[in-house]
């Protein structure tokens, strides 16, 4: 039994903005099974944040139970973590983020955490557009429990053991999109190179920003007839078209004539670079957002990419017009201003 | 970039750099391994066929592996103790004599001469004696081994050590005619010998015609027949104060013999930079340990006499300076001489060839430098049964380059007298095989230590110092040995990978320490290089490139610093990368018939 990974690193491996190198943001050596799409996305998670040049004190990874829910432990060991219950992540995400809005947080969460049990949740943190960036390692199945379908198994997909799944499933971008997401997308665990800026928009982005990726497990769901495997995944995978992440300060010299490529600058000063592949899409309008989606549903194709995204978003706080300063740095004073402030409030409303 | 073909032994062998870099490709891991498992006996006798002198190697050899081991190429790390692990199965071995091949009871009927009798002449002796020919060994010393008893001090080689291994090759039924000089190679052939072999190594110091060379005489020596003269102990005392010159090995042995024999101030003196000294850097800091300086960028311009007897030398200050193409030039710094005093100097500048006793109407051929001309594959001479090996053949190198001399010229031998073709060389016994258990679970200790290199215990200097035959190192001890042997990344447990299993998750690339896999498209090499996930900037290095996979990027793995640790093994779901095993053993006289 050995199992351990060696503290040694490559002697030239690069260092970003901070002087650090990717190993800074690595975490404990997975317990997941071999191959699963759950490691891809937390090797794409540190790719994200090491290229961005994001502190790992900043981030705050929330999860709450199942397989993808683990992950947080093999992803940015030195960053801040709760792993809270079954599907009440987004609570938790909520009230972290109230308290200290300086933080990145980074839900982490699976098919069943959130399309079953914690459903309530997710609708409902979508509607506050919380500023998080929300994964979906979406795989189809209840594989920490031995395989059982999940909500969002496709209907006629065929599990393990042959039989077929008689349930519609659930599409969480789509959900997401009706529900008012200011950020939502689809990735394949399988694809890095969309994957790793599509995390890094999310995060660039003030407001819920849901990421669904689909992440096939390898041990009960990448069989023959299932919709979740990377066979069936990479077959049917169509994309709205290609993004690329500018980090701030980057200066911009290519100008793009054409009308499929565009530059759109985010809110902290990071720019977008999208490329459409479908002429009919266009990120920042829903309906062609959600069009594409049902065209892709019928011609049994997966929509991935960015699928929709506004620019204007308001995200919760600014919604909720809370103080700049985030709450758990005001001092007890000013949380507490005393009884003649509180009168005053209190005479407003007589 | 095409495939990589790792079907092609030499690839795999290419990975495992100690043994690559070995003159004699001993399969290093492979006995490292079995030290760390306590078979000594069985990890001397992996080494005792390749490398025919493992308890003198494991105390001497010039270690070319060690540079090359992976493990120096990581960060803050250096190599595995290759040498002294060495030395670790060789010091407990134990009894091996069932382990060794006896005389021969069926002879094949050829004889064979070989012509001195050093490494490179004992390594044919064992190579063609187990063969069934006729040995003859003929040494103008008492006793086997060459320049191994000549030069190297008992202080680094115990006598017991290599009286040892002499006889173990002697006791196969090898005829010796010690203490007989050949004068003469034309009366060798006239014995009508099948074929002979000349392993007569370098064995003429040079010398340093410098003005008072002759006044001084007495006191001025040549450092291997002053070496030698110790030895035999002919020579039992030296001055109080010494000056040596020279860098290289020799001088270092020069040196330390002298603090034994009574040398008090004893100094070496070097034209070169400290840096550029041809001496082992280890052998440089043995000696400075015993007290002796080495005075870099000195050039000897006199020996200094009075009253005809030696009193000192004088020396030139100089500087390197070096040119567009980084070749180096000594230019005097345009200081006064400095005098050093000395009782003796000996001259340690280095060693040449010398074939005094070959008729040059043999046909034979020499080139300008006198050197026979000899084939470098097969070290046969123009006269097609007349073999050449060890410094006598390519010039002065080390003991491991005259045993894999031997081994080849052993082959040729072997070939000759089978009426075959020298030129076609058998090919090198391969092996691969996985060594997967079970989960999580391999046949080697695939996790890396973290442990730095451990330093080989020393005797105390000042009882050293009063005994030459006192060896200084001590070795390691069992419990250490294991610590260093399990510092070894067994690199030849190779990383296999099979394209039509990857089912390309990433799982390989998301998990190696050392980010050596990239999954990405194919390109020209040097595309390639500068495109994975840590560009390979280190050349000397393969890239194994798979085939195109289905999504149509190749995968990539930078051998450079594979840790052979097999997570990308254990992460693979479909067993697309597996580790095997490789063995390589390049192939020994009689493995052609």
């Amino acid at each position: 039994m050995t199992y351990i990974k060696s503290k040694f690193a490559h002697p030239n491996l690069p260092k970003n903005k901070l002087g650090y190198t990717r190993k800074e943001y690595e975490g404990s050596l997975t317990t997941l099974c071999a191959g699963c799409g759950h490691d891809s996305i937390g090797a794409a998670i540190v790719e994200a944040c090491w290229e961005m040049s994001i502190e790992p004190h900043k981030v705050a990874k929330l999860s709450g139970i199942g397989c993808s829910s683990k992950t947080p432990a093999y992803f940015l060991n030195n960053s801040h973590g709760f792993n809270s219950v079954h599907g009440r992540m987004p609570s938790v995400a909520t009230g972290a983020n109230l308290a200290n809005k300086d933080l990145i947080y980074l839900g982490v969460s699976g098919d069943g955490d959130s399309a079953s049990i914690g459903m309530g949740q997710f609708v409902h943190v979508i509607r506050r557009n919380l500023n998080m960036t929300y994964i979906v390692m979406n795989n189809g199945c209840y594989g920490l429990t031995k395989g059982q379908d999940s909500a969002t198994a496709d209907a006629g997909s065929k599990s393990k053991a042959g039989s077929v799944n008689m349930f519609e499933g659930i599409d969480l971008c789509g959900l997401a999109i009706e529900l008012g997401a200011t950020f939502v997308a689809q990735s394949f665990s399988g694809d890095k190179h969309q994957l790793v800026p599509l995390i890094q928009a999310a995060i660039s982005h003030p407001g819920f920003a849901l990421i669904n990726v689909l992440s096939p497990c390898v041990t009960f769901n990448n069989n023959v007839g299932s919709t979740k495997s990377y066979d069936y995944v990479r077959e049917h995978v169509e994309a709205t078209g290609t993004l690329d992440y500018v980090p701030p300060m980057t200066e911009i010299t290519t100008t793009y004539t054409d009308d499929e490529t565009k530059m759109v600058e985010m809110h902290d000063g990071s720019w977008l670079r999208l490329h459409k592949l479908s002429q009919t899409w266009n990120p920042d309008d829903k309906i062609s957002a959600i069009n594409a989606l049902q065209h892709s549903h019928v011609k049994n194709e997966i929509l991935t990419g960015l699928l929709y995204m506004n620019n204007e978003s308001k995200e919760l706080h600014s919604l909720l017009n809370t103080t700049d300063v985030p709450l758990n740095k005001l001092n007890e004073s000013v949380l507490c201003p005393g009884v003649e402030i509180l009168e005053k409030i209190n005479s407003e409303f007589r | 970039m095409e495939p990589t073909n790792v079907k092609d032994p030499e690839y795999f062998h290419k990975v495992v750099d100690c043994q690559y870099a070995c003159p004699a490709h001993t399969p290093v891991p492979e006995y490292i391994r079995l030290i760390a498992q306590e078979k000594y006996a069985e990890a001397y006798m992996v080494n005792w066929e390749s490398n025919v002198f493992p308890g003198i190697l494991g105390r001497t050899c010039d270690r070319p592996c060690e540079p090359a081991c992976r493990r120096g190429r990581l960060e803050d790390e250096e190599p595995v103790a290759i040498c002294r692990l060495k030395r670790v199965a060789a010091d407990n071995k134990g009894d091996i004599e069932h382990l060794l091949p006896k005389k021969q009871e069926k002879m094949n009927g050829k004889k064979v001469a070989l012509i001195g009798a050093g490494p490179s002449s004992l390594t044919v002796a064992r190579d063609l004696a187990v063969l069934g020919y006729e040995i003859h060994l003929f040494d103008e010393q008492e006793k086997g081994g060459g320049m191994m008893r000549s030069q190297i001090p008992s202080f680094r080689l115990p006598a017991e050590v290599l009286d040892g291994e002499v006889s173990q090759i002697l006791n196969i039924g090898v005829h010796t005619h010690f203490n007989t000089y050949v004068k003469s190679l034309k009366e060798v052939i006239d014995q009508k010998y099948d074929a002979i072999f000349v392993g007569t190594g370098a064995p003429k110091g040079r010398n340093l015609e410098l003005p008072g060379r002759l006044e001084g005489a007495a006191n001025i020596h040549i450092g291997i027949e002053w070496l030698a003269s110790v030895a035999f102990e002919h020579t039992t005392k030296i001055g109080e104060k010494v000056i040596v010159l020279g860098g290289g090995n020799t001088a270092m042995d020069c040196c330390r013999t002298s603090r034994r024999l009574g040398g008090k101030d004893v100094k070496v003196i070097v034209r070169s930079p400290f840096a550029e000294m041809k001496a082992s850097p280890w052998e440089k800091e043995d000696a400075i340990h015993e007290d002796i300086p080495i005075i870099d960028n000195h050039v000897p311009k006199s020996f200094v006499t009075q009253n005809g007897k030696l009193i000192g030398m004088n020396f030139e200050k100089v500087h390197a300076v070096y040119d567009a193409n980084g070749k180096r030039s000594l230019e005097p710094t345009g200081e006064a001489e400095v005098f050093f005093e000395a009782d003796d100097v000996l001259i340690a500048v280095g060693q040449e060839n010398s074939f005094p006793w070959i008729e040059r109407d043999l046909g034979i051929e020499f080139d300008k430098w006198e050197m026979p001309v000899v084939n470098q594959t097969t070290f046969q001479s123009a006269v097609p049964n007349i073999f050449f090996g060890g410094d006598a053949s390519l010039g002065p190198k080390n003991v491991i380059t005259a045993v894999a001399q031997g081994h080849q010229a052993a082959i040729s031998i072997d070939l000759f007298c089978n009426g075959k073709a020298v030129t076609e060389r058998p090919a090198p016994f391969t092996n691969l095989y996985s060594t997967k258990m079970g989960i999580h679970e391999w046949a080697y200790d695939s996790e890396v230590s973290n442990d730095d290199r451990y330093v080989v215990p020393q005797a105390d200097k000042a009882v050293v110092l009063k005994d030459r035959k006192k060896e200084v190192e001590l070795g390691f001890n069992l419990p250490t040995g294991f610590k260093e042997a399990q510092r070894c990344l067994n690199c030849d447990v190779q990383t296999v990978f099979t394209e039509s299993k990857c089912i390309e998750c990433d799982a390989c690339m998301d998990i190696c320490p050392t980010n050596c896999i990239t999954f990405t498209t194919n390109g020209e090499e040097e595309d390639l290089r500068s495109r994975l996930f840590v560009p390979a900037e280190n050349h000397s290095q393969a890239l194994m490139v798979s085939d195109i996979l289905p999504t149509g990027k190749v995968m990539v793995k930078d051998e450079d610093v594979c840790l052979h640790c097999g997570l990308c093994a254990e992460r693979c779901p479909t067993s697309a990368w597996d580790m095997q095993q490789f063995l390589y053993n390049t192939s020994k006289a009689g493995s052609c018939h």
